[in-house]
């Protein structure tokens, strides 16, 4: 048995525990300690996961390979990013607990797993670890009625959902005699001999991870709980798990699955149609900036989408260069949203983003640039994203696909320019308060990264194409 | 290594972040920020302009293919380079776009009163997007630069425009970035067929018939928006108006010729079947855009509105040009391009200097100006009359070539076209005598000043360009005649190499 593939974890969830002791212990408010060890520990999981070894462990429970890292170091990089936005915010919002970058640290415990199981038990085990440090997370500004009925309503319907995926696991269990992903893909070489009880489990399947990805139509949850909760745990349900999520739903599609392709496939591409439209086109009417980026990360989880529903190595590049590029330019986004403070008051309209050019023209200019991204302009990063996974697409002729994807683009380009209109072009509201160094930090750095990412694309490119080839072999 | 001995291109596109990057350390109150910012876009754009001229003195006449060409790997293993080059079609439109620049500059320099840096700073990126989307011999990396354009104009348009500006420059980008995304699919269709994205390939790749009707509609929805061709040019209207005067001289002289210039760069060249087959539906579209909007530039009584209804017009005898498909016409298109570049620019510039003064672009606020602006009066007769096609000015020599070409078609097509020029001096010389002639009748008209040094800089150059093109052409001609020869010759070839199959094919 060979555990070392799973040091990163290992390390991660003893770190986790003791931070705890530390807080527990600790008489004086530790958050900003236990947030900077957590910090810490993300890094030491980092430098873990690169050098932990590939291959397999705990008897295929677990893989370590190029998928998974690439993943891996994309959560972190995520989740770390997280705790710094949050520092500030639970500073001023009496949230400065050291439970909370606990929290944070459990649920990239969970991640991390699921990026490396190639099990459903371990799949199952990952996405729970995740989901409850989340539930909890949603609702952690307890005193708070829009907080608690955040996390109630994402704990009920993440139960259902939850609930849903572990009948399919179970279905898919019963009907071919394994969890383990690589027995699962044996047993459905063929096609047409795969039971209809295995499909409806994999449909069951499908649809608690897309719940977690809040692809439509299981997205019901998004717009209310990111706009409830927090504004650094949205930060990060925005971003971390996403990628975790996507990440489980390519290996299970390709892998166990990998064969059923044309099963899959049609339910992938209403998925991602479905995501699009509704990403694009329910987003214009908002007023609060919160729920219109809950709108924006379901359209943009719909292009995501299209590279899966393209079903070949690469789509899944398509798909994990989206979500790299996508995790830098939200978490951008969201540490300029976290910014918007008036006189210690958090304000969350887009319309008091007015004038934004004149009183803070540098926070102005980096929420115009992660703007202009999303909508996938040139040369900004989220256009290299969008053009990996049309590419995709084209290459199988999903001509349909591609094309409804390129005009909602158009329809969601409407409402990202009409933030920067916003900030530009109206007259000024009143300045919001000065900014903290850390949100200043992770804007301008994701900020930056975000435009000179067009300057050195072929590493991750190279990265995410060695990742997507593992999934196909 | 390109002739000039160093990445020439490279250098003329990116010089102006450099300007960016000085412009934004600039530190100290707003009159001083905004001082140093328009010397400094100023200098930049000058030497942008003086390194572009290398171009033109080094530029060999006599050979059609790309020229000043350099690469650096970019995405090497999936076929994708940063690749630059200009070849007889687009040297002329980089310089085109380096001698705008600076005059736009110099045009704004009281004109923009708030947020001088910003705007500055924007019309650098403009800049460094302009020529990059000439110069690019990559399709990706053309379309990065193709879509750049987009951002600062949006901006430019939208923080300092007029009082409907937000709705022209959301109408602008979004009219002009959804055609550009189909674009896109049509790009990575070519990518995926052909296996490269260099355009030198692409051009002498053979794509099969099926797919070229589709291809071609897909860059048509991106570059007949761009050009604009009627009926999907309602934006330009729109953006013209609300657009400060540097914006309007920058959207007629340059970013209309992107639309015309991607037809000729990838239509017509890689999609050879498809533009023989669907020429009648242009020549259709142009014929009503020539037509139609010149009467409705008659009915204008906004100045900036007219002006920007005569550009469909000419754009609608650009696009008449190219897809004829001859030597004629090609070169007539490209030299129309290049003289509405110049013509409408000024005339713009016109209606900027006048609105200056009296802040009004209302055609019936004005009369009799040549009283106080002989000067003034001077330069827009000759820019009027260039726009009409006079014989001896810059707007002649395109018309008359595009006409020749499409009498080589369909004399009705001449025809049709050639009433462009009718309406067109019929808009023109009445806007002039209602603008010009008459007399004062208003009071703040009669104090009204004529020119001053700034602006003379600002005119002479174009004054010296619109004549130097209408008496003696061929120093511009000259440029294109190998690679237009070289175009046309190729598409001849792929069609008759069709034509033979088909005949051998069926009895």
């Amino acid at each position: 048995m060979n555990w070392t593939t799973a040091l990163p974890e290992l390390v991660l969830a003893c770190c986790g525990m003791g931070i705890l002791i530390f807080g527990v212990l600790n008489k004086r408010d530790t958050f900003l300690a236990s947030s900077m060890l957590t910090v810490g520990a993300f890094l030491l999981a980092g430098l873990l996961v690169l050098m932990a070894p590939m291959g397999v462990g705990f008897n295929g429970q677990f893989t370590n390979d190029a998928f998974s890292l690439f993943v891996k170091l994309l959560i972190l990089a995520a989740a770390a990013l997280s705790v710094v936005v949050s520092l500030d915010y639970n500073e001023h919002t009496n949230l400065k607990r050291f439970e909370f970058p606990v929290l944070i640290l459990y649920a990239t415990t969970g991640m991390l797993l699921m990026a490396s199981s190639t099990n459903m038990m371990t799949m199952y085990v990952g996405v729970e670890l995740m989901s409850l440090s989340i539930y909890v997370l949603a609702a952690f500004a307890r005193d708070e009625l829009r907080s608690s009925e955040a996390g109630l309503k994402y704990f009920v319907l993440g139960a259902l959902a939850s609930g849903l995926m572990l009948y399919g696991v179970s279905l898919a269990y019963g009907f071919s005699g394994s969890m383990d992903f690589l027995k699962l893909a044996a047993a459905l070489s063929d096609p047409a001999k795969a039971s209809p009880g295995l499909i409806v489990g994999l449909v069951f399947i499908v649809a608690g991870l897309a719940f977690k990805i809040s692809a439509v139509p299981f997205h019901m949850w998004t717009p209310d709980v990111y706009e409830g909760a927090p504004t650094p745990v949205t930060a990060f349900m925005a971003t971390a798990p996403k990628v975790a999520a996507m990440a489980l739903l390519l290996r299970v599609m390709a892998t166990p699955f990998g064969h059923l392709l044309a099963q899959w496939q049609q339910l992938i591409v209403l998925v991602s149609v479905a995501s699009m439209l509704l990403g694009a086109f329910a987003a214009i009417a908002q007023k609060n900036i919160k729920r219109l980026m809950a709108y924006s990360s379901i359209g943009h989880i719909g292009y995501a989408l299209i590279g899966l529903a393209a079903g070949t190595p690469n789509g899944v590049r398509g798909v994990l260069f989206y979500l790299f590029t996508y995790v830098f330019m939200n978490i951008g986004t969201f540490a300029c949203i976290i910014a918007m403070r008036r006189k210690g008051r958090a304000v969350e309209g887009i319309a008091d983003l007015a004038g934004l050019s004149r009183t803070d023209p540098m926070m102005a200019f980096w929420l115009a640039v992660f703007m202009f991204s999303m909508a996938g302009i040139p040369p900004f990063g989220g256009f290299l994203g969008k053009y990996f996974v049309f590419t995709a697409a084209v290459q199988q002729g999903m001509w349909t696909l591609a094309v409804i994807g390129v005009l909602t683009s158009v329809v969601g380009a409407f409402y990202y320019i009409r933030i920067i209109k916003v900030m530009y072009f109206d007259t000024p509201a009143e300045a919001f308060d000065v900014r903290p160094g850390s949100l200043s930090f992770v804007a301008a750095a994701s900020g930056l990264f975000t435009t000179l990412f067009f300057f050195f694309p072929a590493p991750v490119v190279a990265a995410a194409e060695a990742a997507a080839k593992v999934l196909f072999h | 290594m390109n002739a000039a001995g160093f990445p020439l291109l490279s250098l003329v596109t990116w010089l102006p972040l450099v300007g960016v990057l000085v412009i934004m350390s600039v530190r100290g109150d707003e009159a001083t920020v905004a001082a140093n910012a328009r010397w400094t876009a100023l200098w930049t754009t000058l030497i942008v302009f003086v390194l572009s001229l290398v171009l033109w003195v080094k530029f060999d006449k006599a050979d059609g293919g790309f020229q000043f060409v350099e690469t650096a790997a970019w995405l090497p293993q999936w076929g994708i380079n940063y690749k630059m080059g200009v070849d007889g079609i687009s040297v002329l439109f980089v310089l085109l776009s380096t001698a705008l620049t600076p005059i736009c500059i110099l045009a704004s320099w009281e004109a923009i009163g708030t947020r001088v840096r910003e705007f500055m700073i924007s019309f650098l990126i403009l800049e460094t997007m302009m020529v990059g989307m000439f110069a690019a011999l990559d399709a990706i990396v053309f379309y990065m630069f193709f879509e750049g354009v987009l951002i600062p104009m949006y901006l430019i348009i939208g923080v300092w425009g007029g009082p409907r500006r937000v709705y022209a420059a959301i109408k602008f980008f979004l009219y002009t970035l959804a055609g550009s995304v189909l674009m896109l699919l049509a790009l990575l269709a070519i990518w995926y067929q052909v296996g490269s994205t260099d355009l030198v390939t692409l051009l002498h790749a053979n794509i099969p018939a099926s797919m070229q009707t589709w291809l071609f509609f897909a860059f048509f929805a991106s570059f007949a928006v761009k050009v604009p061709m009627w009926p999907v040019h309602t934006w330009l209207p729109d953006a013209h108006v609300e657009a400060p005067t540097a914006g309007s001289v920058i959207l007629a002289g340059v970013l209309l010729k992107m639309g015309a210039y991607g037809f000729l760069r990838f239509s017509v060249p890689m999609l050879p079947l498809a533009t023989a087959n669907y020429a009648p539906f242009i020549y259709t579209l142009s014929v009503v855009a020539v037509i139609y909007t010149s009467l409705v530039a008659l009915a204008q009584t906004d100045m900036k509105k007219l002006i920007a209804y005569s550009s469909v017009a000419h754009m609608g005898v650009v696009t008449i040009g190219i897809f004829t498909v001859n030597v004629q016409g090609v070169s007539g298109a490209l030299f129309q391009m290049l003289s509405h570049g110049v013509v409408s620019a000024a005339l713009f510039l016109c209606v900027g200097v006048v609105y200056d003064r009296i802040h009004s672009r209302e055609i019936a606020r004005y009369g009799g100006l040549a009283d106080r602006m002989p000067i003034y009066a001077f330069a827009f007769m000759l820019f009027s009359m260039a726009s009409c096609g006079l014989p001896g000015t810059a707007g002649f020599v395109g018309e008359f070539l595009v006409l020749v070409g499409a009498f080589k078609v369909n004399f009705w097509l001449a025809l049709l076209g050639s009433l462009g020029m009718i309406l067109g001096a019929a808009y023109m010389l009445y806007l002039y005598r209602r603008v010009i002639f008459g007399k004062i009748t208003r009071d703040d008209l009669k104090g009204i000043l004529d020119l001053s040094g700034r602006e003379i800089a600002v005119f002479a150059p174009l004054v010296v360009l619109a004549l130097w093109m209408g008496v003696y052409p061929s120093s511009f001609t000259g440029f294109f005649d190998a690679a237009v020869n070289a175009m046309v010759d190729h598409n001849h070839a792929a069609l008759m190499g069709t034509t033979t199959i088909a005949g051998v094919l069926t009895p």
